[in-house]
């Protein structure tokens, strides 16, 4: 391909063609290397994320590969970054928005939901709003005020915008791609606290869609589902139970709006029992529509109420106490006895 | 003029006086005086060579774009008091920068409007019937913006503020194309700009000059050198609140100190605003980055429809302004040049036509089908949206059926 004078050769950026253990971090990078190098029209955008790679180091090397104008460094300013990216994807490019930590999305929280989401219906469907907004986030990580959020329900309650969640690093680098592939807006969660976690990686193909949820382990007595960092958490209380003679079915919805209710409802007619986990705070939250949801369509299917396994509404603690707020296997466990004993 | 522009109590402007303001203020770039004769400001002498070429002719359609959407302005603002319309935002009073700026633009150009400015729409193509769509409740668009009809004119936004920095996105994704046409692939800080050939204008009001998003728009457009003209139409109220609550200094001044080539103009002065307008696109578009016109004029009539301006504005100050009116001094300016009656008689009456043949239209309008609020939400399948509209259809049906039946 063209070689452009700037010492840069596009097309000539090595991605990722083996299946390799990766840790999630990473398996995003690759994800973003490879939209980028397949779609010349993707731009990466945010703080720090040039020579830096992101304070995660998400897109570690990407502006080296790319180029300054296809990897933005901003200025520091949430709105100013999804605003202009609002303005490129009516342009026609496929910006990806990088916003540092959860608890600083709020200053973009107009220009996503009043702006992004809307943009589309406002037009008729003529002008389209590919746009991806990345986030870290969640807890576990023992950080300072407004870093460790988990803020999904806002952008699942809002119209016009799409809300994913990953677990794996599998699901992170194909999830990435379908979420930048997609003609929507996609709000897509990164579990922060497992940036670290190490697993496959298969390039050659995906495993499912990016709204698909996924059976993470078969069971045959109570339903657990969660999303992004929290299905670890319910592996690990899966397999405690395991230990207690309970088998526990671990849904991992991946997807948290729309919410593939399938495998989930499939799950619950098997099992009869659903707990529903997540960081967020519980009162209108995610869980609490999967939870209405349901007990509408697996009324008769259920030998218990689904149970709740929230962070208390509470703004999020201190870090000092922050793991007597996230709910961890044994909460999940406390949850899954009361049910079993209902 | 100047003088009781900026500094006359009645105006509500800054103080000059004020710790707060240093320097002076060049005055305010015109062509034409306050009755409408020819005689330009010091200011405007670099500017005057952006009119070499603009003769009679074009002064004539740029009235008839203002006559004609005042035109419209007041049959609107008729509809809504009939009950025809839900509500309607005026214009009356600043069709002078509007026309100046609209006539400006190059047809490459896109333009982010907020919602109030009827001239430009009409300069570039939409329909004032489609304008008029959204007040009457059938849809939150009205015009294909996708259409090369609509001459890149963008969708009114209501959330004031957030146009700024779409515009500022579109003007980014003019210098990216501009650069990979070039096969440049850095956007480095503090690089110089880049040629485009088309730039981005974005119209907002001194209230909005409040707004986060309209300063990091600026924060945006400097630091990646846009091809992108700021147009603050600074009408004195936003709504209720004087200009002197958003600013203790002139807004030309504030863009200033975020690196953009900034002037302030008579509003109310077609010339000024079509001769800087043109001036600042041009560089915009040969890669010297953006620049931002403060253009002082006055909303003479209310913000909109449900408001009640006699409740805080002096009877004097909307006399001042009508005094100023832009339509009067353009009609000055055109008579000084030898047009006649005739011509001041049959724009009026033409004026008259369009916004009857519009007043026909808008209540002709169809209302949109129900399911269409599920049409657009999502580009892609979506099983809420799908269910939901597949339960209202059966839902909406069973009424019918019931009718049938009874």
């Amino acid at each position: 391909m063209a070689d452009t004078g700037t010492g840069i050769r596009e097309g000539s950026v090595e991605t990722l063609s083996e299946r390799t253990t990766l840790p999630l971090a990473r398996a995003i990078n690759e994800g973003l290397r490879a939209a980028m190098a397949d779609n010349d029209r993707v731009l990466l955008m945010g703080e720090d994320i040039g020579p830096l790679g992101g304070v995660f180091r998400v897109t570690d090397r990407l502006q080296a590969d790319f180029g300054s104008a296809r990897v933005l460094d901003t200025p520091l300013a949430e709105s100013g970054i999804v605003g202009s990216a609002i303005g490129l994807a009516m342009r026609g490019y496929r910006p990806v928005v990088e916003i540092q930590f959860d608890g600083f999305i709020f200053p973009a929280f107009n220009q996503i939901v009043s702006q992004l989401a809307k943009i589309r219906a406002r037009h008729d469907g003529a002008v389209a709003m590919p746009v991806v907004i990345r986030v870290p986030y969640g807890g576990h990580i023992s950080s300072i005020e407004h870093h460790e959020e988990s803020p999904e329900a806002y952008f699942a309650h809002t119209p016009g915008l799409r809300v994913v969640a990953p677990s794996t690093p599998n699901d992170a680098y194909w999830m990435i791609q379908q979420a930048i592939a997609s003609d929507d807006p996609v709000l897509f969660f990164e579990p922060k606290a497992k940036y670290w976690m190490k697993g496959d990686v298969d390039p050659s193909r995906p495993t499912t869609d990016l709204h698909r949820g996924r059976i993470a382990r078969p069971g045959t007595d109570c339903t657990v589902v969660g999303f992004g960092s929290m299905v670890t958490t319910l592996l690990q209380a899966a397999e405690i139970a395991q230990s207690e003679g309970t088998s526990i079915e671990v849904v991992d919805l991946r997807s948290i709006s729309p919410i593939d209710y399938e495998p989930l409802l499939a799950s619950v007619r098997k099992t009869g029992r659903l707990v529903v986990a997540q960081e967020a705070p519980g009162n209108a939250s995610v869980g609490s529509e999967i939870a209405a949801t349901v007990a509408e369509r697996a009324f008769y299917s259920l030998q218990a109420p689904v149970l709740r396994v929230s962070g208390y509404d509470v703004p999020f603690p201190a870090a000092a106490i922050e793991q007597l707020y996230l709910p961890d296997a044994d909460r999940v466990l406390e949850a899954v006895d009361r049910t079993m004993h209902y | 003029m100047t003088e009781q522009m900026i500094s006359s109590p009645l105006q509500g402007a800054a103080d000059p006086g004020s710790a707060l303001h240093t320097g002076v203020d060049p005055e305010p770039i015109r062509f034409l005086d306050d009755a409408g004769n020819y005689a330009p400001s010091a200011t405007a002498a670099e500017f005057a060579a952006e009119l070499e070429g603009v003769g009679v002719e074009d002064f004539k359609t740029w009235y008839r774009d203002m006559v004609a959407t005042r035109a419209f302005d007041t049959e609107c603002t008729h509809l809504q008091r009939q009950g025809q319309l839900a509500l309607w935002v005026p214009s009356v009073g600043q069709e002078g920068c509007q026309v100046g700026l609209g006539r400006a633009a190059e047809p490459q150009d896109h333009i982010f409007p907020a919602y109030r400015e009827h001239t430009v729409a009409r300069i570039r193509g939409v329909n004032f019937v489609d304008v008029a769509a959204q007040f009457r409740g059938l849809t939150h668009g009205g015009w294909d913006v996708t259409d090369p009809a609509n001459g890149n004119f963008h969708l009114y936004t209501l959330v004031l503020g957030a146009q700024t920095q779409h515009a500022t996105g579109v003007a980014l994704g003019q210098l990216l194309d501009a650069k990979r046409r070039a096969g440049d692939t850095a956007l480095d800080a503090g690089e110089p700009g880049t040629a485009t050939g088309e730039a981005t204008m974005v119209f907002y009001g001194d209230g909005t000059t409040s707004q986060g998003d309209a300063n990091e728009s600026m924060i945006f457009a400097a630091s990646y050198q846009t091809p992108e003209v700021f147009v603050v139409q600074n009408n004195r109220w936003a709504i209720s609140v004087p200009v002197a609550r958003q600013s203790r200094t002139p807004l030309y001044r504030r863009a200033l100190g975020f690196g953009l080539r900034s002037v302030q103009i008579d509003g109310n002065d077609p010339l000024a605003a079509y001769a800087v307008g043109r001036r600042f696109l041009r560089l915009a578009r040969e890669g010297h980055g953006p620049g931002y016109i403060e253009a002082l004029t006055y909303r003479i009539g209310a913000h909109t429809t449900a408001d009640d301006p006699t409740r805080y504005r002096e009877e004097g100050e909307l006399d001042y302004w009508q005094q100023r009116d832009p339509i009067a001094r353009l009609e000055t300016h055109l008579r000084s040049l030898g047009v006649d009656d005739d011509f001041f008689a049959e724009t009026a009456a033409a004026a008259d036509r369009e916004a009857k043949t519009v007043r026909d239209a808008i209540l002709h309008l169809p209302a949109p089908a129900a399911d269409t609020m599920f049409a657009h939400v999502y580009a892609e399948t979506h099983p809420r949206i799908d269910e939901q509209s597949a339960w209202f259809e059966r839902y909406e049906a069973s009424f019918e059926a019931e009718g049938t039946d009874g």
